[in-house]
């Protein structure tokens, strides 16, 4: 498959999408201070649930689930938005997990009455979700961790699913398993009996992972998902993934940019301010450069999802993952740089933004693995 | 030339000597290490490029990782050179160079024997890569100076018996010439010490507040106002401590590369992946004959402005090859295992064998010892002789120049 000519780009937001961001951005600059984001970090709760509540009673969890399923009907711009800002203060909540990643393998894979059962308290926020497809050691390509075997009135789960983001305070997981007739996708009550979820020890300790045991759990027939064929619905589900991160990363990016100008504006040496020097102010002139292309990959990426034109997202998601990822990872590790010994500090914040940079980098595909998925949308 | 290898086997006859008698008389395998290292000092091969009846034999440096091997060879440790490695990788060398007689035979011995840790209280929160603005004061007082004000990033400061501490002691002369250095009892009524937590969780450095410290005039090192004439031998002996380290080929940083690479399932051992590893196995083999070339070249004394160029690769070298591990590493390279613990450790993890805790680490190697954009200015204007840049704050007395 070759895409000759890509489709119209546009980038323009709506009045209403510049509200949107604005008043996210309010609301985050408010509610996730370092401090509270570092009491959530190393608390045991797993994740703003406040502030969880706050952004569901807003309408942000629910913004792109349809109407009628008490979402608000938006599209993916509107979230690519709100996971922007989200990215901008590392808000530890389960957006990406139980937003991106669960919703939008239920709507796809789920049937209409699956939609209408799940998809409501997915908008509230009472139900969050967590994928669980990977085995434990990640591989992203060959068979989930989990084997799913016919029984007379239902399936029993067996194995273990590895990296399973937000998979500790989720309260369902939607777990892609194989069976003897290939994949198939089921819904799981995270607390049913023989479901083992462990905290992994991550590098990112903003965004939790577990890994999930599953041994002799019984699921429904009516818990296995009769939408979309399973793998089209895994699949849509990790593409929306993939731009999600992208998104974030973008808005972890620009805020890493605004900070580390600020000190190198501020910050004296030699009796001026080091942001004179060449060597740091041409960093962060690169810095800007690359913060402007990953906005434009990320946005694009965000817009052909919005529209579901399958054939660019082939393009433009995978674009979006692998430039986004390693622009990011520079942007902070620059930024370490740049603020000297107090970048090195735990106290500092800037060590949030390199560890959540180097872990999405590495979270659904390392910039390698897309710019190979790239490679073959390209037919080069 | 001929005098030149006449010199050279000189030198090594007189080395092996020494290691051989140091070995009969104090087989480390069954000597306490103290006690060893006491008898290494002894026979002056703590640092062999420094004088006799200090821990040296007056020779080359290079012979020192020789007498280093021999050591480990015959069941000694040299961990003394790791937990110790501000006083032995540093301060030696400033006492050797500065210090008074009395200062030499004082704090060389134990702080080789590990009996005396050593930390270096150089930066400020105001005054990092511009090490010549710095505030905390010291005022004579009789036979004594009274010192006030706070350092940041001490290594070690924690465990330290001893501090090399530069103060100003003249507000009114450009801040080149008001500095005076010294030598701390870090126990000492007036001085605090409190952690600084880092990336890892670990904190191996600490802020340190003085509060009318006094410390007798007779622990000043150098002259009132030459300071900064010591603190940069100081610096000096710190690059080299940091990028001069010459371990065996394929060591270090690369070695965890090699090691997830062999790691990785077959299909992902892709030609890309093996191309880059190898490039920087190149690099750091490159670097390391490099800082082998550079040894064989050292003399006695205080090591030269060249000391930065091994400071430099190495630091950014160390950063790119562990940041390339942990992509190596796959999803794995998403987890931190152990977790952050806050503890205070009792060496810097400079060379820990966790890939996940190297990575961290290593951010702050083109940090710690200068910052690598300052290595770089030192190259261009010290070592190609190319023009500085502009300094607005040269000529000033100190206490009129703009700080943060
Ligand atoms: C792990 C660690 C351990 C340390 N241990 C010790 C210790 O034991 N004792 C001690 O005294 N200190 C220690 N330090 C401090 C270290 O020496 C300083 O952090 C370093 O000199 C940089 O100073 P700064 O942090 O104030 O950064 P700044 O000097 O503020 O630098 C900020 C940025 O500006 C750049 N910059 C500054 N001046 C120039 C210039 N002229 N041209 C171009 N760019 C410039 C820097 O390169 C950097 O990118 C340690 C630091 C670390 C990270």
């Amino acid at each position: 498959m070759s895409t000759t000519a890509p489709p119209t780009v546009t980038f323009a937001l709506t009045e209403e999408q510049q509200l949107l961001r604005s008043m996210v951005r309010e609301l985050l600059t408010e509610r996730v201070t370092s401090a509270r984001l570092r009491e959530v970090m190393l608390g045991d709760e797993g994740y703003d649930a406040v502030l969880w509540r706050e952004l569901a009673d807003l309408g942000l969890v629910g913004l792109a689930i349809p109407e009628h399923l008490g979402g608000g009907g938006s599209g993916f711009v509107e979230v690519s938005i709100v996971l922007e800002e989200l990215g901008r203060v590392l808000a530890p909540v389960p957006y990406l997990s139980s937003v991106v990643l669960g919703a939008t393998v239920v709507a796809t894979g789920g049937s209409e009455d699956q939609q209408a059962r799940v998809l409501p308290d997915v908008a509230t926020g009472s139900t969050r979700l967590a994928l669980a497809h990977l085995d434990t050691a990640g591989r992203l390509t060959g068979p989930p961790g989990i084997r799913a075997s016919r029984v007379a009135d239902g399936w029993v789960l067996e194995g273990e699913a590895g990296y399973v983001v937000d998979g500790r305070t989720a309260t369902d997981l939607v777990v892609a398993a194989t069976t003897d007739d290939g994949l198939e996708l089921f819904l799981v009550d995270a607390e049913a009996d023989g479901v083992e979820r462990t905290d992994v020890e991550v590098l990112d300790a903003t965004r939790p992972m577990a890994t999930v045991g599953f041994s002799g759990v019984r699921v429904d027939d009516a818990n296995r998902l009769t939408g979309a064929e399973p793998m089209a619905a895994l699949h849509a589900g990790l593409q929306a993934a993939v731009v999600a991160i992208a998104c974030e990363q973008v808005g972890g990016t620009q805020r890493t940019l605004e900070d580390a100008t600020a000190y190198a504006r501020d910050r004296v040496q030699f009796g001026r301010a080091i942001g004179s020097f060449q060597a740091v102010k041409h960093r962060l002139a690169e810095m800007l450069v690359a913060a402007e292309s990953a906005r434009s990959a990320a946005h694009h990426a965000a817009r052909v999802l919005a529209t579901d034109e399958r054939q660019e997202l082939a393009v433009a998601a995978p674009l979006a993952k692998a430039y986004c990822s390693e622009v990011y990872e520079q942007a902070t590790g620059d930024a370490i740089q740049i603020f000297g010994g107090i970048g090195f500090t735990w106290e500092h914040d800037t060590h949030l933004y390199f560890k959540r940079a180097k872990s999405t980098k590495l979270l659904l595909g390392d910039p390698k693995h897309h710019r190979s998925l790239l490679g073959d949308a390209l037919g080069i | 030339m001929a005098s030149d290898t006449t010199a050279t086997t000189d030198q090594r006859a007189r080395v092996e000597e020494s290691i051989d008698a140091l070995l009969t008389a104090f087989p480390p395998a069954r000597t306490p290490e103290p006690e060893f290292w006491g008898a290494q000092f002894d026979h002056g091969l703590a640092w062999v490029q420094h004088p006799e009846g200090l821990g040296g034999l007056d020779v080359s440096p290079r012979w020192q990782a020789e007498v280093d091997r021999r050591i480990v060879e015959a069941g000694g440790s040299t961990r003394n050179r790791t937990q110790n490695v501000l006083g032995i990788g540093m301060g030696a060398g400033t006492i050797v160079a500065h210090g008074t007689e009395e200062q030499q035979q004082r704090f060389l011995r134990p702080m080789f024997t590990l009996e005396e840790i050593w930390c270096q209280m150089f930066s400020e929160p105001g005054a990092g890569s511009d090490l010549a603005a710095l505030a905390t004061s010291a005022k004579l007082d009789g036979d004594h100076w009274i010192v006030n004000g706070q350092k940041v990033w001490t290594t070690l400061g924690h465990l330290a018996k001893w501090g090399m501490l530069v103060t100003r002691t003249d507000p009114d002369v450009p801040k080149h010439a008001g500095l005076t250095y010294f030598i701390v009892d870090m126990e000492s009524d007036g001085v605090d010490v409190r952690p600084l937590y880092q990336i890892t969780g670990e904190a191996e450095f600490n802020e340190v507040y003085f509060t009318d410290v006094a410390i007798p005039d007779d622990l000043r090192v150098g002259d009132v106002g030459q300071g900064w004439t010591v603190a940069m031998t100081t610096l000096m002996n710190e690059r080299v401590a940091i990028g001069g380290n010459v371990q065996p080929r394929g060591a270090g940083a690369i070695a965890q590369a090699v090691e997830a690479w062999e790691r990785t399932d077959a299909p992902d051992r892709d030609p890309a992946k093996r191309d880059q590893l190898l490039r920087y196995w190149v690099e750091a083999e490159a670097m390391r004959l490099t800082t082998l070339r550079a040894k064989e070249a050292a003399k006695q004394g205080t090591p030269g402005p060249e000391g930065s160029t091994a400071k430099l690769q190495w630091a950014d070298l160390n950063k790119a090859i562990t940041s390339f591990t942990m992509d190596l590493l796959g999803p794995e390279g998403m987890t931190y295992p152990g977790g952050y613990a806050f503890t205070r450790p009792d060496v810097t993890s400079n060379r820990t064998p966790s890939p996940h805790k190297a990575f961290l680490r290593s951010r702050a190697n083109s940090i710690e010892g200068g910052t690598s954009e300052v290595m770089k200015n030192i190259l261009g204007e010290r070592v190609l002789g190319l023009p500085g840049e502009p300094r607005v704050d040269k000529n000033l007395p100190w206490r009129e120049v703009p700080r943060s």
